[in-house]
């Protein structure tokens, strides 16, 4: 195996997987039941809820 | 029993308290122990070694491990003695004291570094001012002025802020009882250990990586620590999901250890010599150390400073971030895209050409993630752009943001090969390091530091409101007086060095090109000064706040300004 060859098919495989990782990324982020998700989950660590806080006794 | 009480341990429930104070009496010997161990190494560096130097290191090392050794001795005995008459409270809640020594830290470690950068930036426009003492030279200095703000600055205002973000965002206090102590102090001492080996003629010659092998395996020590650490708090959390900041930190800390591991990989010449050798050689040591250097400013000062303004700047404008949704995508693509960008610090050299193009082309795909990032952070503030005219420390926070914009959009034009054969080499790219460090990088750091202060300290505000806005009009100003100068200054240096005459001979020798740059060289120092000022206004508002002084100007600060327990409800 020639280091051309070591070079073409590795740079085409890293392309593959990078568009698969990507696709993967994007269907995790915007999967429709999963962003109220997202949202309830930023608003809780984020204390962004006064009377939540004072009901589990956070600052 | 996830739901329940967000605080370690349950006050009354012996097995609990048994198990506790086991694994207390536990960490308690490991503490001592390693003191003792690092004790004993400093203590052979500076009786063994016949560097001076060295020796000296080899001192700070043994003095403060002794230091930290007694210190954790005492703690301990005096607690035993008061589990013994019952008096003794388990600490509860946020783990909040390795934090403070942080604030304080980047404060102090901040000015030292802009000073530097100051003395270098007057020595570049009048030469003699390095009063030709070896200690006072340029190439000594630049790396103290790099590493001061850079890592003593920056990441003193990394580990504490990350250190706060990850208790608040899951819940959960910090993992370990002297570990996170250690992670703080022992950076401060690898901070004076790298710093004074810079004027004592230390250092490995990788640039953003000059600490050598003794320093950089103690740095190794404490970052590890610092991995488990912020593991080990996400571990125990109440909330089910990891906050995104999170994942950025994560990030940050994983990248820095391992590229800190493969950048240093060196042998040393003995253990009481400070003398290494380096694994790598030629173009594969070259592509290292930039696969390094690029990825330090795409993880440290990029990455971390981002887990900063996806936690602060929705906290201080009290609404959510933008688009979740877009963070995560944000978060993926800019780490998987970073990494591959640094061969771009190595055009038209011996690196072959399609990792020069890899490079270039991945920086250009870099836009994406950056400016979808950017996009994010600042339209969290949609309804509530008033914010950003009454309150500075926003003010602070969102013009970071935009000047991460502006650098990460001059970075990927730099890095095409065509526009990199001008700006290469030449002051345009201090121009853009500087627009990143002082525009993103130390402008989300100040904001963080206004927001930490009151909110660590109990203060129902900062001291001085107007200080703050001092502070922010200031730095912008000189930050804009440097990018500016080195802007013209870059240009006009690439211009002069390729101009040709029409027999083909160079239009100008290298020392006009250098008298060339003079004027803009002396702005820079201008800006540098007004920066510097700034950060003095900082150090004082800081020591006022947390002295507990009256705020003069509180109804002039936002709520949340004030320590969370001094809040005043919303109304409804």
């Amino acid at each position: 195996m020639t280091y051309d060859s070591v070079a073409t098919i590795s740079q085409v495989v890293s392309l593959l997987m990078f568009v698969v990782l990507f696709a993967g990324v994007l269907a995790y982020a915007l999967w429709p039941s999963n962003g109220p998700r997202f949202e309830a989950a930023q608003r809780s660590a984020l204390d962004l809820d006064d009377s939540q806080n004072a009901k589990r006794g956070r600052p | 029993m996830r739901a329940q009480g967000w605080q370690l341990g349950h006050p009354g429930d012996t097995a609990m308290a048994d198990t506790r104070e086991g694994l207390e009496a536990f960490s308690d010997v490991l503490a001592v122990l390693a003191a003792g161990v690092f004790t004993l190494v400093g203590a052979i560096w500076f009786f063994g070694s016949s560097d001076p130097a060295m020796s000296f290191h080899g001192l700070l090392m043994m003095v403060a491990s002794a230091i930290a050794g007694i210190y954790v001795l005492n703690v301990t005995f005096r607690e035993k003695a008061a589990i013994a008459i019952g008096s003794y409270e388990p600490p509860e809640g946020y783990f909040d004291g390795p934090i403070k020594v942080t604030v304080v830290a980047a404060v102090i470690w901040g000015i030292a570094g802009f000073l530097v950068g100051v003395i270098l930036a007057l020595q570049l426009a009048y030469p003699a001012l390095n009063f030709d003492l070896p200690w006072l030279s340029f190439g000594r200095l630049r790396p103290l002025h790099t590493s001061a703000v850079i890592f003593a600055f920056g990441g003193n205002v990394l580990i504490g802020t990350s250190f706060y973000v990850v208790q608040r965002t899951c819940h959960a206090r910090l993992a370990g009882r002297w570990s996170p102590w250690f992670v703080v102090w022992g950076y401060q001492l690898f901070i004076a250990i790298a710093g004074t080996g810079y004027l004592l003629g230390i250092t490995q010659a990788k640039e953003y990586a000059e600490p050598e092998w003794y320093a950089d395996l103690f740095l190794t020590i404490i970052w590890v620590t610092y991995l488990l650490v912020f593991l080990g708090t996400i571990w125990r959390r109440k909330e089910p999901h990891i906050y995104v900041a999170n994942w950025f930190y994560l990030a940050f800390i994983v990248t820095i250890a391992m590229l800190h591991l493969v950048n240093n990989a060196a042998i040393p010449v003995s253990f009481t010599s400070p003398a290494s050798y380096i694994l790598w050689s030629g173009v594969q040591d070259a592509m290292t150390q930039w696969w390094y250097g690029h990825n330090a400013v795409g993880f440290f000062l990029t990455a971390g400073f981002l887990g900063i303004m996806y936690y602060f700047i929705p906290k201080r404008v009290e609404r959510p971030v933008y688009s979740y949704r877009l963070s995560i995508v944000h978060f993926w693509t800019l780490i998987f895209l970073y990494i591959w960008a640094g061969p771009h610090h190595l055009h038209y050299t011996a690196l072959p050409d399609w990792a020069q193009t890899l490079g270039m082309t991945f920086s250009i795909m870099l836009w994406m993630p950056s400016w979808g990032g950017m996009i994010n952070g600042l339209m969290t503030l949609s309804g509530a752009w008033d914010k950003l005219r009454t309150d500075a420390v926003v003010r602070l926070l969102v013009v970071s943001v935009a000047f991460y914009g502006m650098s990460t959009f001059e970075g990927p034009l730099m890095s095409i090969k065509a526009v990199n054969s001008l700006s290469h080499y030449t002051d345009w790219t201090i121009g853009h390091v500087h627009s990143g460090a002082l525009g993103w990088v130390a402008m989300v750091s100040f904001g963080a530091i206004y927001c930490l202060v009151p909110w660590l300290w109990k203060r129902p505000g900062l001291y001085s409101m107007r200080l703050v806005e001092w502070h922010f009009w200031i730095s912008t100003l000189g930050i804009l007086l440097y990018i500016t100068a080195m802007w013209v200054s870059g240009i006009t240096q690439g211009l002069m060095w390729r101009a040709y005459d029409s027999l083909g001979f160079l239009q100008y020798s290298f020392i006009e090109t250098v008298e060339a740059m003079h004027p803009y060289y002396v702005i820079r120092a201008i800006g540098g000064i007004l920066f510097l000022i700034g950060g003095f206004i900082m150090a004082y508002n800081v020591w006022r706040t947390i002295r507990g002084d009256v705020p003069v100007d509180l109804a002039e600060q936002p709520r949340v300004a004030a320590a969370p327990g001094l809040r005043l409800q919303p109304a409804e």
